[in-house]
């Protein structure tokens, strides 16, 4: 008798395991059941059956009285939510550098690009030719930043707020090990200060009182003071990350290294910091995805960014108003599916590490 | 290359110092110069002036006449309540959905993972501006206000019966305390009755006996008030009764599901930690799945879970600032608000993130030292 | 690492012929599409001392482990003291309480002292009040040498400390049946005959045991029959000295040759 039991049999089985194992579980599988299909049913009768899509006019959408999704307002306003106020007939370059950013960033995540040279032909190309294509200049038509608006902008302060915080981060969590104790405590204030004031205060700091430490006459852009108050605030938190990876090391490698002769930044950037760094992969994607639901705080120092411009297009809109629901869901979609990515990338990336080290 | 180690330290110090104070004279220096441009002081002294707004929600009674800083203390106590709300609920919650994740049951399984997958995938402040909205757009104006039961829910939030300031409600208030304390020492006793005699005495339902009992009493003795303000709609707004903001409801509500996703993911985290030979050892001596959770998989699970849970309570502190983005009047509302007003735009700043920072040191210091209590003892 | 002489300690004397305590008819376990087990088919007797061995993979953890419960078999019987194992709760709490397990690495509760870990299943299974579980702990850790350890938390212990430890939790349980899964295979090896003496004292006292072992020199010493499984299946069952000095089939042939050096 060598014969596995037949599919019925295990699928009966399955159903008494994890639905009907006992009484009290039996009655939760009943009642979830039908809270699910009947606030299930309702959701889809709003969202789907009775909804608009497409473009409608709002006087349709008025008609529905909440019975159904006005998608229509979706429709009507997508790129207004997308590109902001970016010149109507230019926007197939915001959408192309969208395109390309996220091109860039899952080029990134391939292993072949894990090497600092081709990184950095990756993200220094890319960058010049996103820039190119989102301000103009040779043979493209100039769009001042003031006009920029929508996605390309949220994707922006999210990865240049962590690209470029990775190097004043790095610094921090070196500091923050140094058996130097000035540079030891410039780290460690500089980190807790920054981890223990919300990212609001932050930008709050940036967006009113830089003008106030530039000397007179100097006015920077508002935009980069938000990036700016982003790289740093983000600064602090990969520090933290950083310092776990580092920590994890077994004490040997540095022992093995300075037995090489190797001096401190030789050590650190050979042995110490690859390592390191590799070990901290996951962590730093998760820290990336909270770093990129973040940047929808700008909104809060009117920076159009990709919620902003979501918010504007249909809460201004006095003749949509009422239809902020699809907006938000929208914007609550297009959030998700680049987090929800990202997360289980960073799943994937842990199982295959940690085999790796394994192995 | 160096004469010595140490000049090399002492080298590196002084040029970070250098370059430290080298940045700080340079901001400093075009800091006076513009304040003085614009005619502004530095200083605190502002905050003893009159503050000229009023704040729409607060615990401690506040006017326009206030100065500033009892309006700074108005939003620091707006701001720590709506947090401590919303950690306790989150936690709950989080615990909840943390087990759901694990239970047998795959219907259940499924749903939390829904949930937390969900939600943790969205920014707080657009779940948020999807709360408020709701709230104040969904639901109708005051004069037609939904009654449901004793509540009225209209656009300026729930308004709800609320009894007469009497001391008799006072002495209630402290009756419940009360229960709680003698429900803590009861479970307690009967433990150590089980321990000497094997006998369990029943702790549900005196515990809630005492409940219902001990608050009954102290009200009746403190003179059995009844009256209650009734809200009655007049004009543009509820008279009486006690009205719940959309304002609250929106920050508390989604504070609290936002990190209860979080707290999920770290309480499986925590019970998944416990070495699968502590389950089997467990279940070879006989206990039942409540016991074995009980006695040998939560105490180890709790361990794992402390530090990641401290800062997600740090997080809900410092997620609640976003209260700007809906008109909470917390602390960066208020003083965001005086700092508009004022021009004092270095020393609200200041304040804001000191306040911060102090919560944030308690918050840790509290829960390192819950921390360290429960270690595990080892060689 | 495994001992090839006999035990210098003089042989246990055999079990009388008891009554069957477990009954096991036409087992079968499977892990997904994997077979653990294949039709195993066995009987204990009360007081009956077993060895079960063989290489890596062939089913010996997963055949004791099915005896409590720690594994659901999907076709077969199994009957431990006259209770069938089946999914009702309360057969298998019934077995539970009259089967004790020891494992390889020991699954001590860490966060409690050594008498606590002993009267933790006492206390809340058996419902007996605490001084007298107490009192019945300290009996068994005195039993097994390591009483005055009783306030230690199982961090502070060596790991053969632990070991004896567990034994002695699972003593408290007073079962019918012992089962040890693989007891000394994570020790440090001055560690190993602490325990195996501990687990011959038991034998000597007239427990049921059924231990999946390496150690050969303890089942020379101890054993009743020693039982050779291979990819699931029995393969050869017998008395020691007829196992070891006539093995019938050429895979126990091959299994004794790489673990003993004769």
């Amino acid at each position: 008798m060598t014969s596995t039991p037949s599919t019925t049999v295990r699928a009966q089985r399955w159903l008494r395991e994890n639905l009907f194992s006992s009484p009290a579980n039996a009655a939760t599988s009943l009642l979830l059941l039908a809270l699910a299909i009947w606030l299930g049913s309702k959701f889809f009768n709003w969202a789907v059956l009775n909804a608009i899509w497409g473009q409608a006019p709002v006087t349709t959408c008025n008609a529905l009285a909440g019975q159904g999704a006005c998608w229509a307002v979706v429709a009507d306003k997508w790129r207004q939510m997308l590109f902001g106020i970016y010149p109507r007939d230019e926007q197939w370059r915001p959408m192309l550098a969208v395109v390309l950013f996220c091109a860039v960033l899952v080029l990134s995540a391939l292993r072949w690009f894990w090497h600092s040279r081709r990184l950095a032909v990756l993200w220094v190309g890319g960058s010049a030719v996103c820039a190119w294509l989102m301000a103009g200049g040779l043979g493209l038509a100039s769009v001042p930043t003031s006009l920029w608006g929508g996605l390309p902008i949220t994707l922006m302060l999210a990865v240049y707020g962590t690209l470029l915080a990775f190097p004043l981060g790095i610094a921090l969590a070196l500091g923050r090990r140094s058996h130097m104790p000035i540079v030891r405590a410039v780290s460690v204030v500089y980190i807790e200060l920054v981890r223990g004031v919300p990212l609001v205060t932050v930008l709050f700091m940036a967006s009113i009182m830089f003008a106030l430490f530039m000397p007179e006459g100097i006015s920077i852009d508002k935009l980069l003071r938000a990036q700016i108050a982003i790289i740093l605030f983000n600064a602090a938190y990969i520090a933290e990350v950083v310092r776990a990876g580092l920590q994890a090391l077994p004490r040997g490698q540095i022992e093995a290294a300075e037995a090489l002769g190797l001096g401190y930044w030789q050590m650190h950037r050979l042995v110490v910091l690859p390592q390191a760094l590799k070990v901290t992969i996951p962590a730093q994607v998760n820290s990336f995805i909270d770093n990129f639901k973040d940047t929808s705080l700008v909104i809060i120092v009117s920076i159009f960014d990709f919620l902003y411009a979501v918010k504007q297009a249909v809460v201004s809109d006095l003749d949509w108003r009422h239809f902020f629901v699809e907006g938000y869901l929208f914007a609550m979609a297009v959030y998700w599916i680049f987090c929800f990515a990202m997360s289980r990338y960073s799943q994937w990336l842990e199982k295959h590490l940690s085999r790796e080290l394994r192995s | 290359m160096w004469a010595s180690e140490r000049l090399r330290r002492i080298v590196y110090q002084l040029a970070l110092l250098l370059l430290v104070a080298a940045v700080a004279g340079y901001a400093a220096h075009n800091l006076v110069h513009n304040l003085q441009s614009r005619s502004i002081t530095i200083g605190f002294g502002y905050l003893t002036q009159e503050s000229g707004f009023d704040i729409s929600e607060k615990l401690v009674a506040f006017d326009p006449s206030h100065s500033y800083a009892r309006a700074f203390f108005v939003g620091l106590l707006n701001t720590l309540f709506v947090s401590a709300c919303a950690i306790v609920v989150a936690t709950l919650l989080g615990l909840a959905v943390g087990i759901a994740r694990l239970s047998p049951n795959w219907l259940l399984r499924k749903l939390a993972t829904g949930y937390v997958e969900t939600v943790r995938n969205v920014p707080l402040i657009l779940q948020l501006l999807m709360w408020y909205g709701m709230l104040t757009e969904l639901l109708p104006p005051v004069a037609e206000a939904l009654h449901l039961g004793p509540a009225y829910l209209s656009q300026r939030g729930v308004t709800l019966p609320w009894p007469e300031a009497h001391n008799g409600w006072r002495a209630a208030l402290l009756g419940i305390a009360a229960a709680a304390i003698f429900s803590l020492m009861w479970s307690r006793w009967t433990q150590a009755v089980q321990m000497r005699t094997g006998k369990r005495l029943p702790v549900a339902w005196p515990s809630l006996l005492v409940f219902v009992l001990l608050p009954s009493i102290a009200w009746a003795a403190m003179g059995a008030p009844t009256d209650w303000s009734q809200p009655v709609l007049a004009g543009f707004d509820f008279e009486g009764g006690k009205t719940v903001s959309p304002e609250f409801i929106a920050l508390f509500a989604g504070l609290s599901i936002y990190t209860a996703a979080f707290i999920a993911e770290i309480v499986r985290g925590g019970i998944q930690a416990v070495p699968r030979g502590q389950i089997d050892a467990a279940d070879a001596l006989g206990l039942s799945r409540a016991q074995r959770l009980r006695l040998v998989v939560l105490p180890q699970a709790l361990r794992v879970i402390i530090p990641p849970l401290t800062s997600q309570y740090l997080n809900l502190t410092k997620n609640s600032s976003l209260a700007v983005a809906i008109g909470y009047p917390d602390l960066v509302s208020v003083s965001n608000t005086s700092l508009n007003q004022t021009g004092q735009a270095i020393e609200a700043i200041a304040l804001m993130m000191a306040v911060y920072l102090a919560i944030s040191l308690a918050i840790s210091g509290l829960m390192n030292w819950y921390n360290f209590r429960v270690r595990l003892v080892e060689r | 690492m495994t001992s090839t002489k006999a035990s210098a300690v003089a042989p246990v004397p055999s079990a009388e012929a008891g009554d069957t305590i477990i009954s096991i008819r036409g087992l079968n376990k499977w892990f997904g599409k994997y077979q653990a087990l294949r039709d195993i088919s066995l009987d204990v007797r009360r007081g009956e001392r077993i060895v079960i061995c063989g290489p890596s993979g062939s089913g010996k953890s997963t055949l004791i482990r099915c005896l409590n419960r720690l594994e659901a078999h999907q076709s077969g019987s199994v009957e431990v003291d006259g209770v069938e194992l089946n999914d009702s709760l309360k057969h298998i709490g019934a077995v539970r309480s009259e089967v004790g397990m020891v494992f390889q690495h020991f699954n001590l509760f860490p966060h409690l002292t050594v008498l606590e870990n002993c009267v933790l299943a006492p206390i809340w299974v058996k419902k007996q009040p605490r001084a007298e579980a107490e009192a019945t702990a300290r009996r068994f850790l005195e039993r097994v040498h390591i009483g005055d350890q009783a306030a230690k938390y199982p961090g502070q212990l060596s790991g053969g400390q632990q070991q004896r430890v567990a034994i002695a939790r699972a003593l408290c349980m007073s079962p019918r049946i012992m089962l040890f899964d693989e007891p000394t295979s994570a020790l440090d090896p001055e560690m190993v005959k602490e325990v195996l003496d501990t687990m011959i004292a038991l034998a000597r006292d007239g427990m049921t045991m059924l231990c999946v072992t390496h150690e050969m020199g303890f089942a020379r010493a101890v054993a009743d029959r020693v039982i050779f499984m291979d990819r699931g299946e029995i393969v050869e069952q017998a008395p020691p000295n007829e196992f070891f000095a006539h093995p019938k089939s050429e895979r126990t042939r091959r299994f004794l040759d790489q673990i003993l050096d004769r």
